[in-house]
Order: structure tokens, then C-alpha cells, then sequence
């Protein structure tokens, strides 16, 4: 459903999206590369449990949060991606980190 | 616009304005709720949302009793709420837990909650201090900083924004008029007889019920009353979202029914300045990660400051 943009971007690092491994340009959002990765959801929500996917793409809506690198609730669409990033999907509320 | 009438007018729609507005339209009286715009305080819908009994009513006894009475009524009044209209408020009354965090504030707290219990004379007060070990028992993830809390079996807590927005639903659904964005300009009593000039026009009514807030201080002297009410302003921050953490409130500390952690309780002397500040915010952040260090590590989404309506003496006015 989403594909990149047709400009000349050579520069492109692989990133991990739900265990599998993905190209993307560099200076892309995780939440870009969960859009590339084609998954119909990357988390459920913390009341209803129902599915989401990235949304505003400019940190308002909330939608994108996923468990990146290791740690829950980042807003996807505001981090930029880096070489061998791991982006998880998050399962409703985080757990409390104790 | 031309003038309206009603049997009753209550100025303000907040939590106190909306539930007696509630009642007296329940009781088959016509009734005027007149609300302020964006600009008003809103202490209803800035508070943190305890239903707290423990340290309520020091030195104050019918107001110790007055406080637990009120604390028992919630769960029928949430459950009347529900059905009206099936809002759930989010009401859970466990018990609560003061944490002290040195031997300090432990001996303070232990002699604060044995004078309650010696002014509650045969009415009773339960109440337990409990040392480091057992109120982790209550509360898991509790830090080392913790030296020990006071317990009571009487305290909860509650959204107090599911709480406005059910009375204001049940309020118009039985047919009352809301009236928000209102604007008083001018004010005439008489026995039986109270007018209003308005930006909406005269409102007129038999009765008047000034459940203002703040506005109070300046409103009650128009109609013959004193309330000398002051503003004293409480800072709120809210992390994300979690599971289920905390099965019970504390004084500062309570995880909402979505899984948000409030943490607040700073009181502060400025007048009507709602602005945040960071010290607070900072002393706020660093006694709840003392508390819980786990909650160090998480995001806060949102804060704000909002005022109390406070009496001279922190008690109940009457007239």
C-alpha cells in the first residue's frame, strides 16, 4: 500500500519492522518504515485492544506508539531511524518497567 | 434577547453546580444552569480525582464524619449515574496509603491519624501505620525511600471528568436548560426574586444557588452572603499509559481506570496565576520516583496547574 517516494535517495539503512529485516531511506521516521514493512497494525490500544497504524505522522495523534529498541511507548513518526533499529509492535498498555 | 424565568438558577457548572442543578430538576423544578466560557478556573476539571478521606477534618470532627458519610454514598451514586445513562466514573474505593518517606514523616502522619481517631469518639476511625515491609505488601514496586504509610479502608478514587460530563448529561436529559458562556453583568434581589442581567438577556428565578467556585468570593456579597473563598494552586503531571500497577491511591499518586499515572498534590500561595512552574513540577516528578522509582522511568504526556477553591481555614462555610 505505501511505497517511497520516486526521488534519487541513495542512502538507505536496514532496519528491523516486527522481526523482518527492511531497506529504507535514510533520515525516514520508524513510523515511515512500519508503513513500508506493509503490517496491518503495530499496536493495539491500551483500553479497547483495538488495531492501529501510524496516523498523523507528526506527533499529535498517539497512533504509532510502538516498542522500539527495547523501549515501549515511543512515538514512532518522532523517531528517526538508524542502523539496525528494532521496531516491535506493542501489545495495549506498556508494562510497567520495574 | 427577551428575559427567561425559572423556579431555580444555579451559577456554575461545575461539579457542585452541576450535581445541586441535578437535584432540584429531579425534584421537578424548572432550572437555569449557567456556565462560564473557556476562561473559568475549573477546578472540576483540573482536580486530581481522589475520594479521600484519611487526613480530612483534623481538629474538625463533624467534618471528619461529614467527609467519611459523603465517601460511603459514592458507590450508589455512581451506580444511580451508571444507569441514567451507562457512563461508568471510573469509581474505586480500596482503601489508600499516605507514603512517608522518613522517620519524620512517619511520626507526624501516626500523630495526625491518632488525633483524628481520638476526635472521631464513638463514630471510630480504622486506621493502621504500616512499616516499610507491609506497605510494599499493598503496593508492589514501592522504592527503599519509603520508610512506612498510613492506611485507611476508606479512600478511593475517581475520574472526576467522566463525573462532570454524567451529571451535565443527566442534568439535560430530565430536561434542565444549560446555559454555558455566560456572562453576569448585572444583579437585583428581592425576596423570592433574583435577576440576572446577562450577555444572553435577564435570567430570572425564584431561588439562586451560587456554586461559582472562586467566583463565589465575588458573587456571594451581591445576594446578601459571605464566602470568603482564595485560590491555592495544585500542579498535576500524567505519565503514559501502563497496565495495571497500582491496585490502590495514594495521597499524591493513583493510576486512572485507562491505565494513566497522576501524580500531584503541591500546594502553593499565588493568587490566581495558573501558570506551571518548574520547581514544583521538578519536586512533584522526584518524590514520585522516590516513591516508585519505576514510574522514573516512564514518559509524562501532560500537566497543568489548576486552583483550589480554599477557605479560610481549609473547612466546610456555612451561613
Amino acid at each position: 500500500m505505501f511505497r517511497t517516494r520516486p526521488d534519487h535517495r541513495t542512502e538507505t539503512v536496514q532496519v528491523i519492522v516486527e522481526g523482518r529485516a527492511l531497506m529504507v531511506p535514510e533520515g525516514s521516521s520508524a513510523a515511515a518504515a512500519i508503513l513500508l514493512a506493509g503490517l496491518a497494525s503495530i499496536r493495539e490500544t491500551a483500553v479497547s485492544g483495538s488495531p492501529r497504524l501510524p496516523w498523523c505522522m507528526m506527533g499529535i495523534c498517539f497512533d504509532c506508539l510502538t516498542e522500539i529498541d527495547g523501549v515501549a511507548n515511543r512515538q514512532a513518526c518522532m523517531v528517526p531511524v538508524a542502523v539496525g533499529m528494532r521496531i516491535a509492535r506493542q501489545h495495549g498498555a506498556r508494562d510497567v518497567p520495574r | 434577547m427577551t428575559g427567561r424565568r425559572f423556579d431555580a438558577m444555579v451559577i456554575g457548572g461545575g461539579l457542585v453546580g452541576s450535581a445541586i442543578a441535578w437535584g432540584l430538576r429531579r425534584e421537578g423544578l424548572s432550572v437555569a444552569l449557567l456556565d462560564e466560557g473557556d476562561a473559568a478556573f475549573r477546578a472540576s476539571r483540573g482536580n486530581f480525582g481522589l475520594v479521600w478521606v484519611q487526613s480530612k477534618g483534623l481538629g474538625a470532627p463533624w467534618y471528619q464524619r461529614w467527609t467519611r458519610q459523603s465517601a460511603e454514598s459514592w458507590p450508589g451514586l455512581a451506580d444511580d449515574l451508571a444507569k441514567q445513562n451507562g457512563l461508568s466514573l471510573g469509581l474505586s474505593q480500596p482503601g489508600g496509603l499516605h507514603l512517608c518517606l522518613s522517620d519524620r514523616e512517619m511520626n507526624k502522619r501516626a500523630e495526625r491519624l491518632e488525633q483524628m481517631k481520638r476526635e472521631a469518639g464513638n463514630y471510630g476511625f480504622e486506621y493502621r501505620m504500616l512499616d516499610a515491609r507491609e506497605a510494599r505488601d499493598l503496593l508492589p514496586g514501592l522504592g527503599p525511600a519509603v520508610v512506612g504509610a498510613s492506611f485507611t479502608p476508606y479512600d478511593g478514587h475517581v475520574s472526576p471528568l467522566a463525573l462532570l460530563r454524567s451529571r451535565h448529561q443527566g442534568f439535560t436529559a430530565l430536561g434542565g436548560v444549560y446555559l454555558p458562556n455566560v456572562k453576569i453583568t448585572g444583579i437585583a434581589t428581592a425576596p423570592r426574586n433574583f435577576l440576572l442581567e446577562t450577555n444572553l438577556g435577564t435570567i430570572q428565578a425564584e431561588r439562586a444557588v451560587l456554586a461559582a467556585g472562586l467566583g463565589n468570593a465575588k458573587l456571594a456579597p451581591h445576594f446578601g452572603l459571605k464566602a470568603p473563598v482564595r485560590p491555592q494552586r495544585g500542579q498535576v503531571l500524567v505519565t503514559e499509559r501502563t497496565r495495571a500497577a497500582l491496585p490502590m491511591p495514594t495521597t499524591t499518586i493513583r493510576q486512572t481506570g485507562e491505565g494513566s499515572i497522576m501524580l500531584g498534590d503541591s500546594v502553593e500561595e499565588v493568587g490566581f496565576d495558573t501558570r506551571q512552574s518548574q520547581p514544583v513540577m521538578a519536586e512533584i516528578a522526584h518524590r514520585a520516583a522516590l516513591c516508585f522509582p519505576w514510574i522514573g522511568r516512564l514518559n509524562v504526556v501532560r500537566a497543568w496547574s489548576a486552583l483550589r477553591v480554599m477557605s479560610p481555614d481549609g473547612l466546610p462555610i456555612y451561613d
